[in-house]
């Protein structure tokens, strides 16, 4: 017989242990799919490293994925915290970064220290109003979260893709579905010369530690941790749980759509509908790996994205396919859940005893 | 034309049943799982993986029938999945289903593509072909509506019965509904929830599948990345929309896919008014009205998404 027994207590190793270790495994796991893709296995860990840190340059590179990936990663984090299930940091990231191109791609001028908040606020924005839309219809109609932020994820795609063949149009594009580059004051400075990582993994690392002092030092971090512990409580207790929610959803989405912007002014200069392979819902990933702890969120970020990096590197250099990524972060979700399982219970194996 | 002249066409309603026929299998699916008391929102994978693993036994060789039985093990296989990290270790629902729908989403995008690694036009299979049944095709209007699509279809439209007889009309049915509603009742009567659960869940799943290989052995012939495009996420909109019975799930899925026709017909007429991306919007949006529509009066399945432990009162 297999008995689970709660732990009053993990302790540090399990805390912050059963996350690596899930990591790990799901690295150690992606031998399998190599193996059955008949390739060289050392060789093509080996290669993903290298392409994750060999060098300067593969180092900024996967600063750069994992900018995106801070952003949505604390997203999913605060949202879950109040068991507010946000699926469409997806769709949060594109309107925020659709509100970045309209505000940011020539409308208004000015120096940048005018223009690069105005276009984090825009996109924060625009992120925010996007979750805050189904959150009030959770709270005032009952209408269940996920399945609406989920579908909202293929509206706003389609919705961008509009947008990208009409108003927002870049007349140059040759006709390619593009939006027109954001002015160059808005553009999120290089951190380093001649490297793609920028001014974005600034800002997202700052939004992680505020995160961090505001769910553990505020009042309003207090409720939402109630809210999201026992949501009748928290209303027993004299906490509006509507208003709580509220305040989650517009940080979600606006971190979520902060990711957009970051893309945008960032990463690529433009929008387009290939802007973000999936940020949205990895960041849901690097949330669980991190336990919902926005600074965790930073290292969990920096491994999906050097999974993402270096499986990259590794699929051009000998041609297994790069969807070895998306694998191995599924496996990691699956295995910090099971984790997650095994540092709230004590496992035991008992003999079962005649009679 | 006129409204009524498309609405009375019988090659509209051949439409509407042929975009209706995955949803039917998704929305059983669905329904099932969390008739038992597990939400499963690995249905978006799980359509995918279906589609994949069904065609590719077809490519292989495995003839139309065996595809089906391979998208169906493998539906189960991932439904197995999510019905152990959630019924046994209680995880949380939404979290599981999400990493499952991660997990065979990309196992089946990177499994075709290591099978084929540079195609650039995906190979075709024979495709099951409409059904030509003696009296029944030849019947007028719903001859040509419901018994000249594939034997696909058919079977959707048997299976809403198999399952409404299953889970009102036998003693398992009673069970897996009860199980979903106050499984520690079920363990008073000496049954196992776990068990049940994951057998649900695991059949479920089988039964997504089927929705998902509908997609690449009947609707079209080959496997393409992003296909399933939120087929299965509609499915679980569409599974609160029918108040999870057969009946209203077999109902909700054929007005759902009537108005997707109708909005493709539509498009035909004002499409130069309008950019097509609001026509492709409308599925989504006509899923999120039907849970507005039905929301305040939703009744849940009691233990839904509520985790149960061996020897809890």
């Amino acid at each position: 017989m297999i008995r689970f027994e709660p732990r009053s207590n993990p302790g540090p190793f399990l805390t912050y242990g059963v996350p690596v270790i899930a990591a790990g495994i799901a690295i150690l796991l992606a031998a399998i799919p190599l193996a059955l893709a008949n390739a060289p296995i050392i060789k093509a860990y080996g290669l993903m490293i290298s392409g994750a840190f060999g060098s300067v340059f593969s180092i900024s590179e996967m600063l750069t994925r994992a900018t995106p990936l801070i952003l949505t990663g604390l997203a999913a984090a605060i949202a879950f915290r109040a068991k507010l299930w946000n699926i469409g940091a997806e769709g949060q990231l594109y309107m925020g970064a659709m509100a970045a191109v309209a505000v940011g791609a020539g409308v208004i001028d000015g120096p940048s220290w005018v223009m690069i908040p105005v276009v984090m606020i825009a996109g924060a924005l625009a992120g925010a109003l996007m979750l805050i839309g189904p959150t009030l219809m959770k709270t005032r109609l009952g209408v269940d979260e996920v399945v609406t932020t989920l579908l909202l994820n293929f509206i706003v795609l389609l919705f961008v893709q509009m947008m990208l063949e009409g108003a927002l149009k870049d007349p140059m594009s040759m006709g390619w579905p593009q939006s027109e580059p954001i002015i160059d004051s808005a553009v999120f400075p290089p951190l380093l010369e001649r490297m793609r990582v920028h001014l974005g993994l600034v800002i997202a690392l700052m939004c992680a530690i505020a995160l961090a002092i505001f769910v553990k030092r505020t009042v309003w971090g207090f409720e939402i941790r109630a809210v999201g512990e026992n949501a009748a409580a928290a209303k027993f207790s004299g906490i509006s749980v509507t208003k709580t929610m509220i305040l989650v959803a517009a940080l979600s989405g606006g971190l979520a759509g902060l990711a957009g912007v970051s893309e945008v002014a960032g990463t690529r200069g433009y929008l387009a509908t290939d802007l973000s392979p999936g940020y949205g819902y990895a960041g849901i990933v690097v949330a669980m790996l991190a336990r919902l702890s926005p600074i965790g969120v930073i290292a969990s970020a920096l491994f999906v994205a050097s999974v993402f990096v270096g499986a990259d590197s590794m699929s051009r250099a000998i041609g297994v396919s790069s969807y070895l990524a998306d694998l191995i972060v599924a496996m990691a979700l699956l295995c910090v859940l099971i984790g997650g399982f095994l540092t709230r219970f004590k496992v035991h194996f008992e003999r079962k005893s005649a009679g | 034309m006129e409204i009524i002249d498309i609405l009375l066409a019988a090659s509209f309603w051949e439409a509407a049943i042929r975009i209706a026929t995955p949803l039917i299998f998704g929305v059983l699916g669905a329904l099932v799982c969390e008739r038992a008391g597990v939400l499963n929102l690995g249905i978006e994978g799980i359509f995918t993986a279906g589609a994949m693993a069904g065609w590719m036994a077809v490519w292989l060789g495995a003839g139309l029938w065996g595809g089906l039985l391979v998208a169906a093990l493998a539906g189960g296989f991932f439904g197995l999945i999510h019905a152990i990290l959630t019924v046994p270790l209680g995880l949380s629902q939404h979290v599981s289903g999400i990493g499952v729908t991660l997990l065979a989403t990309s196992l089946s995008y990177f499994t075709y593509r290591t099978a084929l690694p540079d195609v650039s036009s995906p190979p075709r299979i024979t495709p099951f072909q409409p059904l030509d049944i003696p009296v029944l095709s030849d019947l007028p209007f719903i001859g040509q509506a419901l018994f000249s699509q594939t034997a696909m279809t058919i079977l959707a439209f048997v299976l809403v019965f198999v399952t409404g007889w299953v889970l009102y009309r036998t003693p398992l049915g009673l069970a897996i509904r009860a199980v979903g509603d106050n499984p520690s009742a079920v363990e008073a009567q000496g049954l196992s929830v776990y068990a049940l659960r994951i057998g649900a869940v695991v059949v479920g799943s089988a039964m997504m599948a089927l929705g998902g290989a509908f997609l690449t052995m009947s609707a079209f012939d080959a496997f393409f990345f992003g296909m399933i495009n939120g087929r299965g996420w509609v499915c679980i909109a569409l599974t609160v929309f029918a108040s999870w019975r057969p009946g209203k799930a077999l109902i909700g899925a054929l007005l759902f896919g009537a108005f997707d026709a109708f909005q493709v017909r539509l498009q035909t007429e004002v499409g130069a008014f309008l950019p097509s991306q609001v026509f492709l919007m409308m599925p989504y949006i006509l899923s999120i009205i039907a849970l507005i529509v039905v929301a305040r009066k939703a009744d849940y399945p009691k233990a839904l998404l509520v985790p149960w432990f061996k020897g809890q009162r």
